[in-house]
This record gives structure tokens, C-alpha cells and sequence, in this order.
């Protein structure tokens, strides 16, 4: 097998839904400098760079070439992955596999996504033109048909999926990078946001966001070194699907993929109960129902509960497994970054830098990552190198 | 690199302008069933898939999406690495080495008939000082033609003869998009696309995909595969702002080329590589590629053509497949170099077989002239 690998250093941008004062690859740099200084180590110490980006949603072409300066990536090995929603969880991945491989010693993943430059939900809509494109494509009209067969299978009400919605933005109030902070948002609020397409109000919905992040990986022998927690990478899985909306029955609803790779993950690290045994989860929740869903997906109780959950108070952050202390994907979504934003988030809670976000005693942490309707990546970071 | 890791399946379309028979996954499953069948192995063997592919070339989002079933990653894992297909190989051979997978399927597909290459390759570009000029990478080429052109004296006879080789050794490849020789004298009357490089000097951008089934050494089963070995690999960026850089010299290829011969043991290329596949998106490429690889010194790669070492029969046999200026898609080129290369080096080239190779070089480029390129060093022992 390949060489232990953990995240040694992580580093965000200030997150809004404009950020007119920097370009893209100023947003890049902000992200690479504030890991680096995390880490405190300089560009010269990285020796690869890995980016996640989704360049038809700024209408950029291989915006590496240009951004990849910003990260310090002169005369390095570079290359950016892009599947969706995944791309920041999949460049984590890629970023692991880099350093695992023996290749490289260091490597920085930097997810970053300025959507303000173009028109995301016009970019995802760009889907097959025979079958896909005039019928539920892109974020909303996936979800609004996912989340009409999830209520009909459940026993959620829109109250459970607004109070995912107030957990996520008020636990955004203690985390500095994130964008939507509403201290005082209600339930009531949430209901009575308008619609974007039945049954998903605009509260309910993630934002549109430009930031980028950046998570620093190293070898065995260096992460200790240069962390005095590293948060070692004990397991990195992937699963794709079937891509049409007709291939899967009830597609959020059973999301197979999360199921199996969290059920891999879990095997390779020896959990039975995750609820119990994981510190805290940074989970990629594009809607409120999402994060209902993968509840269940993830194992945190029995098919049908997810609702007690979130009313129980067991996700917040004084709850059982504290869920997205840092606002999660609700509250702040640069697409490309969005899965490096968790991956950061999930090695800060292990690196006890968390601050006001900072849940106590984290040794076990769980990440998801959540593209292109149906793929999801699980990554599991520990305290002890396993 | 303790661990070994090699090419044991080739798949590849033949390569064409416009494929208007197939659509991108009809495209894509020709090549991976081909890649599969040449390994003796079948999808469900096949732990991971590597994908490489550009949204903006497909003129799809996250284009790789409707290549799921066709690359085998229903409920497996799969990444796209949205760049040229020689950094999936490198991105393949790396999560093999780091023991995640035993093998992978690594697929590069590019459907360019599609799109508008020009238009796009300006989106490349910085959008605050090089977009708004209007570059894109046909006008940079020629940017950076004319600069070492006029360093090093170069005529644009030269410049022909790079055409002139590698159209015959298209010829001779079915995959090649363009089959017929030209002369020079066609190649030199050609239009010109932009000063000074003419119609026949730019590699087509076209439709095709190609396949390769990659594994670890414990999985290669010596009765049924003729694995090929990678010996060395290594990729480098090199700077984005053409004012940045010395137009003529190509800094981030040499890093990559000298660190790719560090790992695989190259101390002279000239006598330890025996046939290089180089990416020439334009012709003079060839000749700065050449260059930058260590196969003469700086200035002297059209010496090296016109001496007649790199055709087929010559000492160093430079793109016997016909290279990029045959017809080899964007994206697809710098992969189908790994499968020309692994063709190469296992004796199944067919017409434009190589003699007595052992070693052989396979290159990938990508960004505006060259800002980023991948070497990769294949063998046919371990």
C-alpha cells in the first residue's frame, strides 16, 4: 500500500456572493497563502498542485493555466480535476493520491469557483441535448423532482427541512469565511422565502458563491512535522452513477452511491455506529432535503428518521454528531471549492483551529462530497494515523 | 518508484475531422472495448476509471457524465481530469503507485468538430491583459513561431519539412485523420492561417477518443498481457503571460523532461530514448519540442529533421504515427502518444513500425505555446 497521508494545513477566502475586489486567480492566491501561512510553510515547500474547478460556469477555458499562478504552481506539476459538485472532494481525493503514491511529498488542492464571472445555472444546464436538456436538468429542477419523490416516501414535513436550513446559517454566524450568516433566521422565515420551483423555497437552497480553498497534504514523516495534529486520511472513496433522472428510481432518496462509499469508508476504518463513534460530519448538502436524505444515507439513524434527528437537536452543535458546524454547502457554495470547503472544514475541527466553530475533542471526522446528480465521494480524517 | 505500474490494453478510434457516425459515448465505448479486449480483461475487472475530457470542447457540462457507463464507473470510482489525456495517464499510473487501485481505465475523448477551437483557446487566455486582445492559441503559436524562427534562423522550409514527414508517416497509420502525403511545395502554397504558419503547419482539432488499460505489476499476468512499462513520469506549468516568458525556450519542458529521465534513469535521451511521440499542435513545435527534450541543442531541431534522423528509419524516429499534424483530436493527443508509443514498443505498429525499440518517449502539451507539458518514459522491460 501507499504511504500515510494528512492534511497539515487549510486555508479559505473570505466567501461572498461578489467578490469584485479580486480576479479569479487573486481568489486562488487569498486561499494558497492563508493555507501556506496555516501550515507555515512557503510555495517552494509544495511540490504539486492540484485544482478543482467547474470552468463553464465562468465561461473560462482551462482557467488553471491562468489561476495556477496564484498558487504558486510555476514550473510544477499541475492539473485540475472537474466532475461537478465532486470536483472539491475529487481534487482532495486526487490531491491524497499524489502524495500517497510516493511521487510527491507535498501537494496542495485548491478549489476555487468565482461565480459571479459567468452564469452557473446556465452552464449546468449545457446537459445532453436529446434527453436531458428540456427536462428537469441543473441544480433546481433535479431537486425540485428528487425532493416531490422524497416527501411522498417520508414522513418529513417542510419544517424539518427549514430547520436545516436555520442550523446551517446560524452555525455560518461562528465561522468568519462564510456567506450567508443569519443569526436571527426562523423556521417561519425559511416557509416563507418564495418558491424557486415546488417544493423547494430560496432558503432552502444553497447560495451562489465565489471563494476558493485551499488543503495542504503530506507525507508521513513531513505531516508530523508540520502539524502538530495532522489529520491523516484514513479513507478516500468514490462512487459514480447512472447519469439520466429515468435510470434511477427515486434518485435522493436511495442515492446508492453515497450509501456504498460511506459503507467502504466506514469498513476501512473499522466504524460500526457512526452517529456515535464520528466527532463531527462536513457534509455536501446542495438543499435542505439533501441533508435529510443523507442522514439516512450515511447511517446516522434508521431509513425514515432523519427527521428526528434534525428535530432532536442531534446534528447541531451541541448534538450528538455536530452536522456542518461551519454553515455547510447551504451557506456556502463556490461550486469547485464547495468539497474542499468540507475537506478543510473536517481536518480544522481535527486540528483544533476550529475557533468559535470549533466542536471539543475531534479525533474521527467525516466528509461527503455531491455532483452531477448521483456521485458522491466519502473521506474519513482521524487524529491518529491508523 | 518501487512499485511498477504499466500499460497492458490500447484502445483508439481512428481519429476524424467530424465524426458524425457515432456520438461521444458511442465513440468513447468503441475505444474502451478495444483497450479491454487487447488486455483480455472485461469492465468488472477494472477497478477505477480516469477520465479526460474538457466541458468546453464537448460544448457539455461536466461532459464526462455521459461517459459513466460507457468507462465502466457505475457505483466505482471515477475522476476526470479536465486537461490534456497525458495527465490522466500520469494522474492513472499515480493512483495505481498509491495502492488505492490495482488497475484503471484511463479514458481521454474530445468531440472538437463541435465546437470553435479559436473561440474557445481565447477563453484560455487571462481575461484582464490577453483575452481582450483577441490571442488565441493559433495567433500565439504564431507568436511564438515567428519569435524562434527569427532567434535561430529558421526558414520556413524547415517548417515544411516537419509537415512533410509526418503527413507520410500518416499515411501509413489508419487512425490518422489525414492519410495523404503532401510536398512541399503544397505545404508552403498551403493559406496562411496566421503569419507564418499556414493552413498545413496546424494540427486539426477533430473527433476521436482513446483508451488504456493501466495495472500494477501484481495484477499483470504474463501469459496473456505484454505489459509496458512506465519508467518515468513527470509534468510541469510553466508561466501563463506570453511577455513573461522567452518565447524561444521552453523552461517547463525541460523540467519535466529532466525530472521524467531522473526517474526512468536517462542520463543521454539521444542514445537511451529510441522513438519519441511528441505533441506538435503546430509544426514548428516539433522542432522546439525536440529541442527541449534533450535530443539536440537549442536551435539546431531543424538541423536534426533535415539531417533525416527522425523518420522512420532515422536513429530517433520522431512521430512515426503521423504526430498531432496527421489528424490526432485535442485532449485525445497527448494520450493516443502513450498508445502510439506502447504500439511501438510491443511490435504492432504495423507500417510505420519503428526498428529495435526498447525505450520509447511519449509527450502531451496543453495551455497557449506549450505553457504546460507532460513527459512520460515507457519500456518494454520492467
Amino acid at each position: 500500500m501507499g504511504r500515510s497521508v494528512a492534511i497539515v494545513g487549510t486555508g479559505q477566502t473570505v466567501h461572498r456572493s461578489r467578490r469584485d475586489d479580486v480576479s479569479m486567480m487573486e481568489l486562488v492566491r487569498e486561499a494558497a497563502t492563508s493555507a501556506l501561512a496555516d501550515a507555515e510553510m512557503r510555495a517552494s515547500d509544495i511540490d504539486a498542485v492540484i485544482l478543482a474547478n467547474m470552468e463553464l460556469f465562468e465561461g473560462r477555458a482551462l482557467p488553471e493555466m491562468w489561476c495556477a499562478m496564484g498558487a504558486g504552481a510555476l514550473y510544477k506539476h499541475t492539473l485540475k480535476i472537474a466532475t461537478g459538485g465532486t470536483s472539491g472532494t475529487s481534487g482532495a481525493i486526487a490531491g491524497f493520491h499524489h502524495v500517497a503514491s510516493g511521487l510527491f511529498d507535498t501537494a496542495m488542492v485548491i478549489g476555487f469557483e468565482k461565480q459571479s464571472d459567468g452564469q452557473t445555472t446556465a452552464g449546468m444546464a449545457l446537459t445532453d441535448p436529446m434527453w436531458d436538456r428540456h427536462v428537469a436538468s441543473a441544480a433546481i429542477g433535479n431537486f425540485a423532482v428528487s425532493i416531490s419523490q422524497y416527501l411522498a416516501a417520508r414522513d418529513v414535513d417542510e419544517r424539518h427541512s427549514a430547520m436545516v436550513a436555520v442550523k446551517a446559517r446560524r452555525n455560518a454566524c461562528n465561522n468568519p469565511c462564510a456567506h450567508l450568516q443569519m443569526p436571527d433566521l426562523t423556521v417561519e422565515d425559511v416557509l416563507a422565502s418564495p418558491y424557486l420551483a415546488y417544493p423547494i423555497h430560496r432558503l432552502e437552497m444553497c447560495p451562489t458563491t465565489d471563494g476558493a480553498c485551499a488543503v495542504i497534504f503530506a507525507c508521513e514523516g513531513k505531516a508530523e512535522k508540520l502539524c502538530s495534529r495532522p489529520a491523516w486520511v484514513r479513507a478516500a472513496v468514490t462512487r459514480h452513477d447512472l447519469p439520466y433522472l429515468g435510470d434511477l428510481k427515486d434518485r435522493l432518496l436511495t442515492m446508492r452511491t453515497l450509501r456504498d462509499a460511506a459503507r467502504k469508508a466506514y469498513e476501512i476504518v473499522g466504524i460500526r455506529e457512526p452517529i456515535k463513534e464520528l466527532d463531527v460530519a462536513e457534509i455536501y448538502e446542495p438543499v435542505t432535503y439533501a441533508e435529510l436524505a443523507w442522514y439516512e444515507c450515511l447511517g446516522f439513524c434508521k431509513e425514515g428518521d432523519a427527521w428526528r434527528l434534525i428535530e432532536d437537536g442531534l446534528t447541531q452543535m451541541d448534538g450528538v454528531l455536530p452536522v456542518n458546524p461551519s454553515g455547510g454547502v447551504l451557506s456556502t457554495n463556490p461550486i469547485g471549492a464547495s468539497g474542499t470547503i468540507r475537506t478543510a472544514e473536517a481536518a480544522l475541527q481535527i486540528h483544533g483551529k476550529g475557533g468559535r466553530r470549533q466542536v471539543p475533542d475531534v479525533n474521527l471526522a467525516l466528509v461527503t462530497g455531491y455532483g452531477v446528480y448521483s456521485w458522491s465521494d466519502v473521506m474519513i480524517l482521524s487524529s491518529s494515523k491508523g | 518508484m518501487e512499485t511498477k505500474v504499466a500499460v497492458i490494453g490500447v484502445g483508439q478510434t481512428a481519429y476524424s475531422i467530424q465524426d458524425s457516425l457515432h456520438s461521444a459515448n458511442e465513440m468513447v465505448l468503441d475505444a474502451v472495448e478495444f483497450a479491454l479486449a487487447d488486455a483480455s480483461m472485461e469492465l468488472g475487472d477494472i477497478d477505477a476509471a480516469v477520465t479526460s475530457c474538457i466541458d468546453l470542447w464537448d460544448g457539455r457540462t461536466a461532459s464526462n457524465f455521459y461517459l459513466t457507463e460507457v468507462v465502466g464507473s457505475v457505483m466505482k470510482p471515477e475522476t476526470r481530469v479536465a486537461g490534456d489525456g497525458s495527465l490522466a495517464v500520469f494522474h492513472g499510473a499515480l493512483s495505481l503507485l498509491s495502492g488505492s487501485y490495482r488497475s484503471v481505465l484511463v479514458v481521454s475523448s474530445c468531440r472538437g468538430s463541435e465546437g470553435d477551437h479559436e473561440a474557445i483557446s481565447n477563453w484560455v487566455f487571462d481575461p484582464i491583459y490577453q483575452q481582450p486582445l483577441g490571442l488565441d492559441y493559433l495567433s500565439a503559436a504564431a507568436l511564438q513561431a515567428d519569435y524562434y524562427m527569427n532567434q535561430f534562423g529558421i526558414s520556413p522550409s524547415a517548417l515544411a519539412h516537419v509537415v512533410a514527414k509526418n503527413r507520410e508517416n500518416g499515411a501509413r497509420n489508419p487512425r490518422a485523420m489525414l492519410r495523404t502525403p503532401v510536398s512541399l511545395d503544397e505545404i508552403e502554397r498551403s493559406e496562411v492561417r496566421s503569419y507564418p504558419l499556414r493552413a498545413m503547419d496546424v494540427a486539426p482539432v477533430g473527433d476521436g477518443a482513446c483508451a488504456l488499460v493501466m495495472a500494477r505489476e501484481e495484477v499483470i499476468d504474463k501469459r496473456t498481457h505484454r505489459p509496458i512499462w512506465i519508467h518515468g513520469m513527470a509534468s510541469a506549468l510553466g508561466s501563463h503571460y506570453l511577455g513573461d516568458r522567452v518565447l524561444s525556450e521552453d523552461v517547463a519542458l525541460r523540467i519535466a523532461a529532466a525530472k521524467s529521465y531522473e526517474m526512468a534513469g536517462v542520463k543521454d535521451p539521444t542514445e537511451e530514448i529510441d522513438l519519441v511521440e511528441l505533441s506538435e499542435h503546430y509544426s514548428y513545435q516539433e522542432l522546439m519540442w525536440m529541442e527541449s527534450l534533450g535530443l539536440c541543442p537549442a536551435g539546431k531541431g531543424a538541423d536534426l529533421l533535415l539531417s533525416g534522423a527522425t523518420r522512420i528509419q532515422g536513429k530517433i524516429p520522431v512521430n512515426p504515427s503521423g504526430g498531432l499534424l496527421s489528424g490526432c483530436p485535442y485532449v485525445v493527443a497527448g494520450m493516443a502518444r502513450v498508445a502510439e508509443c506502447v504500439l511501438q514498443l510491443r511490435g504492432e505498429a504495423g507500417g510505420s513500425q519503428v526498428r529495435y525499440v526498447s525505450r520509447a518517449l511519449a509527450h502531451g502539451t496543453w495551455g497557449p505555446c506549450g505553457q504546460a507539458h507532460c513527459v512520460i518514459v515507457l519500456g518494454a522491460h520492467r
